[in-house]
């Protein structure tokens, strides 16, 4: 079952994630690690941000387990560990879905992280591209166990342009790095502590920082909402398409969300990973307030072409690129004989007959090929003027099965 | 009577004061120790098999090993006195009572570690052991002990005390590194650990009062004399705080060898349960290690005597057995609603968690939940299933060991006393004014003083 992905960058540690071996650079987490393989995998992550230093850890969706530490040291890790955080070890061997322990675990998470969310995805602006939702739909369970209050809080206007609903937050810390990491200073943060935290701004100080935006690129569920956009549209209603203008900023580069000719929001370009995409140069593609919240009109925009969604949100129906098509069962049913080409069943009547099978024809079939007397099946259909056409309500009258 | 090396001393007058500890032969070690080399005493602490005091029971020589040793990079060690674990207080008593006997082992252990600046975080609700310490610590300053080139060796050793500020999570040893550095008290993501990145991001040590304490001991009589004290890898002799249902609470200084059953009915130390009553459970180390239900309390599930160490109160794993943690003796009679005792315990660990991961953050306020559902007659019996569901997707699967922590005293509950919470879900009524009383397998003799072995 082993299979070798071959990897450009310096092959230096050997990790076997799911029976599937990969070279990583020295220093790549598990999760990187996996995230290369691809697929199904790459354990799910929702505090983790590959261009946040520091971030992960934190949500334990990404847990995994370790049943062979490395080439020098094979004992087994004891508990599940977080691959967000963890780096590769040479001849490290990891089990993610193929763990019962971990997917038990992750259900737990999960579990966890809903019993105090709202689940109020209907009037929610993240729905369709939300990070829990995709999580849920995989990992939960079909019904809650939790039956007290759930935590709730007022919503609160952080700054012009975002907006905090605090009892949707899943505390994943991501937006308070972006504070300390893009901006130049933060005034949100934790308050208080266990399941009473909240995020919050100092003495509800606004945001006002060029890149503040960025945490609603961030944020992987509807907490942290975009206020020029909120209650607009539907994301599934929307067309995203790359975009890019001169941006002395930031890089420029975005997706704009359109509904004819209507920008509706503009975000940063995200990758598959639900991350903000990086650019050639290797930094991410984040992107100012400017171009977030100001340039809300199709001219301020040089329209590169359709963005292609990745992730397996509501978002990115209708993509069926590389799907394989069902094999064709008819010729195992017809035991091996070829399906023939027949003629329009109306204008020739007699295929009603009961005992000619059409797949027993050689050739296309015409009325003279039918043995056996036409009227036997009880449809005098004969009678029907062939080729009348389109009557006047505009269906072919010469078909029984339309007025 | 055991031998004590901690508190042997504790009961002189003015022992806290530096003229009497001297007097009483205070700080010898640390001119012993001045005289070794560092490498030597690390040896020595790892030969004596002193295992970390503050629950999870690390050797401490070991983690001495540990620490890295980059060139030109400050190494520090930081003494955890932040005791907030329910039901324990011996660093209390040892810090109170003792003051310069910490300060000793701290100088001697930053001198085997390399350390020049120490720090003792404290529990900010300790702030009159606080300023004792401070005391202790100024007048070590005085006598050449502290501060630059002490007693002439050319080693500077410094040791400041820091006030937590009420969180019990701050006892967890990177929670604890981050509180000191100013930030909220939030625990690291392991690896790197605290001897490779810890204070400052520099290599650090993070040990027990009590654990620093015995180093002193340890210096003074020699790793061998030591290790001959106690059984197995249970060496030396340990601080018990014994609380509960008993008629002598306190910290007693046991040697590791005496049974759990002489512990509680001997005079010398718990002297048995008040008012005649009986023995119902304990939890033989402090609120989060798992409560042992009487029959396997005073016997291991082999059939053996249940000796007061670290090996025996874990034998049986978690299915029969319990850890020794940090010492917190706590015992209950028959008069104590487990349900209500889970509950409390529950409602703690929900008050305390730090809310950064999610399996505790909400598992804990769900438990906790459920418990008050349940003792106040409003449970059904699927819930007790659900909460043993919930506290195994906690344990093992969040950042620290509070998760761990908070689990295991609810699945031990339920593990041992499961007819107990389903009498509360059967009876909602007579469970609010009544108590379950005795587990029918809890039965002990009323007076088991007949069959103790006297030591």
């Amino acid at each position: 079952m082993a299979e070798e992905i071959k990897n450009t960058a310096p092959q230096n540690l050997k990790v076997t994630i799911d029976n599937i071996t990969i070279d990583v650079p020295a220093g790549t987490t598990i999760l990187n690690a996996a995230r290369m393989i691809g697929g199904e995998v790459a354990p799910p992550a929702m505090c983790y941000y590959t261009h946040l230093k520091d971030s992960g850890g934190k949500c334990r969706t990404c847990l995994v387990e370790v049943s062979k530490g490395s080439e020098k040291d094979p004992r087994p890790m004891p508990k599940l560990i977080a691959s967000c955080r963890t780096t590769v070890m040479d001849g490290m061997e990891v089990k993610n879905i193929t763990s019962d322990k971990v997917l038990d675990a992750r259900k737990g998470v999960v579990e966890f992280l809903l019993i105090n969310h709202p689940l109020d995805c209907p009037v929610c602006d993240q729905a369709g591209e939300c990070d829990l939702q995709d999580l849920s739909y995989e990992h939960g369970a079909v019904q809650t166990r939790y039956e007290f209050a759930r935590r709730t809080f007022e919503r609160e206007d952080i700054g012009p342009y975002i907006q905090l609903h605090m009892t949707r937050c899943i505390l994943c810390y991501r937006c308070t790095y972006v504070a300390d990491q893009l901006t130049d200073n933060r005034f949100h943060g934790i308050l208080d502590r266990g399941d009473k935290s909240e995020i919050s701004t100092y003495i509800s100080k606004a945001i006002e920082n060029d890149f503040s935006g960025s945490m609603i690129d961030v944020c992987p569920v509807g907490a942290l909402t975009d206020r020029t956009y909120r209650f607009k549209n539907r994301v599934w209603f929307l067309k995203p398409m790359d975009a890019h203008r001169d941006c002395d900023k930031c890089c420029g580069k975005v997706t704009i969300w359109n509904r004819g000719d209507e920008v509706y929001r503009v975000t940063a370009r995200k990758d598959q990973w639900g991350e903000v995409q990086t650019l050639p140069d290797g930094k991410p593609a984040w992107i100012c307030n400017t171009c977030r919240f100001e340039k809300k009109h199709t001219d301020d925009w040089v329209i590169e072409g359709a963005t292609k969604i990745d992730r397996h949100s509501v978002i990115s129906q209708g993509h069926y690129v590389g799907t394989i098509a069902a094999p064709d069962p008819l010729e195992k049913v017809l035991q091996g004989r070829k399906p023939h080409l027949l003629l329009d069943i109306h204008d020739e009547s007699e295929v009603n007959t009961p005992q000619v099978h059409l797949s027993e024809i050689e050739g296309p079939a015409v009325g003279k090929t039918f043995n056996g007397d036409p009227h036997a099946s009880g449809h005098n259909v004969t009678d029907v003027k062939i080729g009348a056409g389109p009557n006047e309500k505009g269906t072919d009258s010469t078909n029984p099965n339309t007025p | 009577m055991a031998r004590k090396l901690l508190l042997e001393k504790a009961n002189i007058e003015g022992i806290r004061g530096y003229d009497v500890y001297r007097r009483e032969g205070g700080y010898k070690s640390v001119e012993k120790a001045l005289k070794m080399a560092p490498n030597d005493i690390v040896e020595e602490v790892k030969k004596s098999g002193l295992r970390g005091r503050g629950g999870a029971g690390f050797p401490t020589g070991m983690k001495w090993s540990f620490l890295a040793k980059p060139e030109g990079v400050a190494r520090y060690l930081v003494c955890n006195a932040d005791e907030s674990e329910p039901g324990t207080f011996k660093d209390r008593y040892l810090m109170e009572f003792l003051p310069h006997l910490l300060i000793e082992g701290m100088i001697v252990s930053a001198f085997a570690l390399g350390s020049n600046v120490s720090y003792i975080y404290i529990r900010g609700e300790y702030d009159w052991i606080t300023d004792i310490l401070d005391n202790a610590i100024a007048e070590a300053k005085q006598y050449d002990f502290l501060g630059k080139n002490i007693l002439g060796s050319g080693f500077d050793c410094e040791i400041y005390t820091h006030r937590g500020a009420g969180a019990y999570i701050c006892g967890e040893e990177t929670a604890l590194i981050e509180s000191l550095e100013g930030k909220r008290g939030l625990p690291r993501i392991k690896p790197p650990f605290p001897a490779v990145r810890g204070v400052w991001d520099c290599p650090t040590v993070v040990n027990n009062v009590e654990t620093l304490a015995a180093v002193v001991p340890i210096i003074n009589e020699g790793a061998d004399a030591y290790a001959k004290i106690g059984v197995g890898k249970s060496t030396g002799t340990k601080l018990m705080s014994a609380c509960g249902n008993i008629n002598k609470p306190g910290v007693y200084e046991i040697d590791m060898t005496m049974s759990v059953q002489e512990f509680i009915y001997s005079d010398e130390y718990c002297g048995g349960i008040p008012n005649g009553k009986r023995l119902k459970a304990c939890i033989p180390g402090g609120s989060s290690v798992p409560i042992l239900p009487a029959n396997l309390l005073l016997k291991t599930a082999k059939g053996e005597t249940r000796l007061m160490n670290y090996e025996s109160l874990a034998d049986g794993g978690f299915a029969t057995g319990s850890m020794m943690g940090s010492g917190g003796f706590e015992v209950l009679d028959e008069d104590q609603c487990i349900v209500r005792h889970t509950m409390s315990l529950a409602r703690f660990y929900h008050h305390e968690s730090c809310g950064q991961c999610s399996p505790c953050r909400e598992g804990t306020g769900w438990m906790e939940k459920i418990l008050k559902k349940i003792e106040y007659g409003r449970g059904e019996l699927k819930d007790i299933d659900l909460l043993w569901d919930i506290q195994r997707k906690i344990e093992g699967n969040t950042i620290c060991p509070l998760g761990d922590a908070a689990a295991w005293p609810v699945a031990a509950a339920i593990r041992h006393f499961r007819d107990e919470f389903e009498w509360h879900v059967l009876h909602p009524e007579e469970c609010l004014k009544t108590n379950y009383g005795l587990a029918h397998y809890a039965d002990t003799p009323k007076s088991p003083e007949g069959d103790l072995v006297k030591a």
